[in-house]
């Protein structure tokens, strides 16, 4: 009987980078990492929502198309809303890695008012919508429209208690290496949001009222 | 050596700057006012707007990965840029086959309805 072979066991030396420092190996590289796949997944559920709802953006059963719906001024000022409040995200970060508490929280709190807006826009538009009586059981395209901005929509709400959760954390604990951590994963999350309304306002809005 | 990382060391990991902030949003400010203005005017055809705001969207998102996500500017090996990538051959994949399918049957139902 051969003695069992086992190949390359000459060549098992250490790679010549196995002395550099792995850069993901600390809680913080971890949790970034981790939170990178749930927004990837996050994507992929956009992605179908989207391509379901530009597949039956025609389909209207007799009901109001995208054009006798949507008009300009709303999503506009909705992306507004949002695009600020990605900013000003971003400027509660910076504020964060000076070790400036006090203005995070306010930059933070700017960032939940324009969230605020946003999300007070949507639900009146959403409930104009239905009292016209065109509601998501008119036609699969309004469906598909209250699935997929719908969807979006409750991202900004569960985004907005995440903010509040977040700004009292830092009141309370002040920029330590938790807090920091969890702020750097809550702005990954909000600019997310802010990309996929890029392609909301341009296929759903801006092209419904073209089409 | 020590796998935990100082606040000090936490805060290198980020890499936003307030330049990246700034250049991200005038970027969006202006690809989200280009799109907005060319369907409120309507000065070209159909096909030519919709085409040029499906471009501005995409440009716009680039932007918006580049300066707000701060994709690519990890340290190596950059995991969190292969994922993302990966992600989106993935999400093309998933898009365009989902339509190229749908529209095939379209085709092909309404032709037999119209027989």
């Amino acid at each position: 009987m051969k003695p069992l072979v086992v190949h390359h066991t000459d060549t098992l030396e250490a790679h010549p980078d196995i002395h550099l420092p792995d850069t993901h190996q600390d809680t913080f590289s971890k949790a970034v990492l981790g939170f990178w796949f749930y927004l990837l997944t996050d994507c992929l559920l956009f992605a179908t929502l989207f391509v379901t709802f530009v597949v039956l953006h025609s389909s209207t059963f007799g009901g109001p198309s995208a054009q006798e719906l949507f008009t300009l001024p709303l999503p506009f000022a909705e992306t507004m809303f949002l695009l600020f409040s990605t900013v000003t995200c971003g400027f509660a970060l910076l504020e964060a890695v000076k070790g400036r508490k006090n203005s995070a929280v306010a930059w933070l709190a700017v960032t939940f008012l324009l969230g605020i807006g946003f999300i007070i826009l949507e639900i009146n538009e959403f409930n104009e919508f239905i009292q016209e009586g065109n509601s998501w059981k008119r036609s699969a395209f309004l469906s598909s429209f209250f699935a997929l901005v719908g969807t979006h929509g409750a991202h900004v709400s569960a985004g907005l208690i995440w903010m509040a959760v977040m700004a009292a954390q830092v009141y309370h604990f002040g920029i330590t290496v938790d807090t920091f951590r969890r702020l750097v994963i809550f702005s990954l999350f909000w600019h997310f949001l802010d990309l996929v309304w890029i392609f909301i306002f341009t296929f759903v809005y801006l092209i419904g009222v073209l089409s | 050596m020590s796998t935990e990382l100082s606040l000090q060391e936490v805060k290198k990991e980020w890499h936003g700057t307030l330049m990246s902030y700034l250049i991200g949003f005038f970027l969006s400010l202006l690809f989200t006012g280009f799109s907005f203005s060319l369907v409120l005017t309507q000065l070209f055809t159909r096909e030519m707007m919709i085409y040029a705001i499906i471009a501005s969207a995409l440009l716009q998102a680039v932007v918006q990965v580049r300066f707000f996500l701060h994709v690519g500017q990890e340290p190596k090996p950059r995991w969190e840029s292969q994922f993302f990538y990966s992600m989106v051959i993935v999400l093309l994949i998933i898009a365009i086959g989902t339509l190229w399918i749908m529209s095939d049957l379209n085709q092909r139902v309404m032709l037999n309805l119209e027989k």
